[in-house]
């Protein structure tokens, strides 16, 4: 059977959906904003993703450093 | 079948507190103090974050706050539920179980304190570990319901973020940030006892042994005056470091000024007379206490922008 009536209830918990709901997604915001921040402070985001790079490895010399 | 027997009752069930009782549970009105203060803290610092960062950083101090404050609701929701002022937070309302005020009291520690670290620096994130710890179980368990000096040990909780903004931004606590700490420390007993006197009958009810229960009113109005003598030339003193100016120096002489007028006529007054006005002389240096903190941290935010520097070469005031 459906419910007919809106009971106060459903109101205050569509309402509490919608608080949860949007607070994720400031918050998701947030650390997305926070994820660009950090990467534009100009630090090197080169890592050894599975293969070897000349460039970021500072063992070497700098004349063989590859394209750095 | 909870909707229908809700339907049926009327009433709501357990767990049916709305998005406004959670946020209410966070103290709304405390964390928009601390949101003010930790920013000043934050913009004044010698070192610059990324706007993102300093944004998210100030959400998290304040995130972290509202926590504190939770737990502080989950604890206390005994004594809440019988004094006036307290009685219709969410939890001895029962709008919230009290599990659930402790469970998200946790949650929102941990996400604020390891968020402000990954967002500014693990310093400030242990300074506000430090701080949630000191409010929910140093002041809230201990000290609150133990000691008459329970408001003065517990108020270095609500003098932290200042310094937690500063130490974002710099990743160091120095002594301007003490002094922001020390300003807040100091000007919490005068504002909380003057509170007191005129909401002394809830503190009576539930034993909590503040100053004016356990030590009487005029021991009481005395420490006001005390305080607010101690307080002054340190408010003051600010002025003549990294953080103040002249503007600073300005504000901090009126409402030092103001504040020690509004202390001195407390401690003249008899329980008789403040009675007779309804407490009014009290409940005007109570307002006056949330403006004179105010108007110092807007004096130190003012002093901390590059706008500060335009007004004084104006006005041919160096700087």
């Amino acid at each position: 059977m459906p419910i007919a009536h809106e009971h106060e209830l459903h109101r205050r918990r569509f309402g509490r959906n919608m608080g949860v709901l949007l607070t994720l997604a400031a918050f998701v915001a947030l650390v997305f904003g926070l994820t660009i921040a950090k990467a534009q402070r100009g630090e090197s985001v080169e890592a050894f993703d599975h293969t070897y790079r000349t460039s970021i490895d500072t063992t070497l010399p700098r004349t063989t450093q590859g394209d750095r | 079948m909870t909707d229908i027997r809700a339907d049926l009752n009327g009433q709501a069930g357990q767990g049916d507190a709305g998005f406004g009782d959670y946020v209410q549970l966070l103290k709304p009105r405390v964390m928009s103090l601390v949101v003010f203060t930790a920013m000043v803290g934050l913009l004044v610092a010698p070192d610059r974050l990324h706007p993102i960062e300093a944004l998210a950083s100030i959400i998290f101090i304040a995130l972290g706050a509202g926590a504190s404050g939770a737990l502080n609701m989950w604890w206390d929701a005994d004594i809440d539920a019988v004094m006036r002022r307290t009685a219709k937070r969410p939890v001895p309302s029962g709008a919230v179980q009290p599990g659930e005020a402790l469970a998200l009291g946790v949650a929102l520690s941990g996400i604020s304190v390891v968020m402000l670290g990954l967002a500014a620096n693990w310093v400030a994130a242990g300074l506000l570990a430090f701080t949630i710890f000191f409010y929910a179980v140093i002041y809230t368990m201990w000290l609150k319901r133990s000691t008459p000096q329970n408001i003065v040990i517990g108020g270095a909780a609500g003098a932290f973020p200042p310094m937690v903004g500063w130490v974002a931004a710099t990743g160091s606590i120095d002594l301007e940030s003490v002094l922001m700490f020390a300003l807040i420390f100091m000007w919490t007993p005068p504002h909380f006892w003057a509170l007191a006197l005129f909401m002394n009958d809830d503190y009576t009810k539930v034993k909590v042994p503040m100053l004016t229960v356990t030590h009487g009113r005029k021991v009481t109005r005395a420490h006001i005056l005390v305080y607010t003598l101690l307080l002054a030339p340190l408010a003051v003193g600010t002025g003549f470091t990294a953080i103040g100016g002249p503007v600073y120096l300005a504000v901090a002489v009126v409402l030092n000024a103001l504040f020690l007028i509004g202390a001195w006529r407390i401690w003249r007054r008899s329980e008789e007379a403040a009675e007779a006005d309804k407490y009014a002389v009290e409940k005007k240096f109570f307002a006056l206490s949330l403006a004179y903190l105010f108007g110092h941290f807007a004096a130190i935010l003012f002093e901390g922008l590059p706008l500060a520097d335009r007004v004084a070469q104006i006005f041919g005031l160096g700087a």
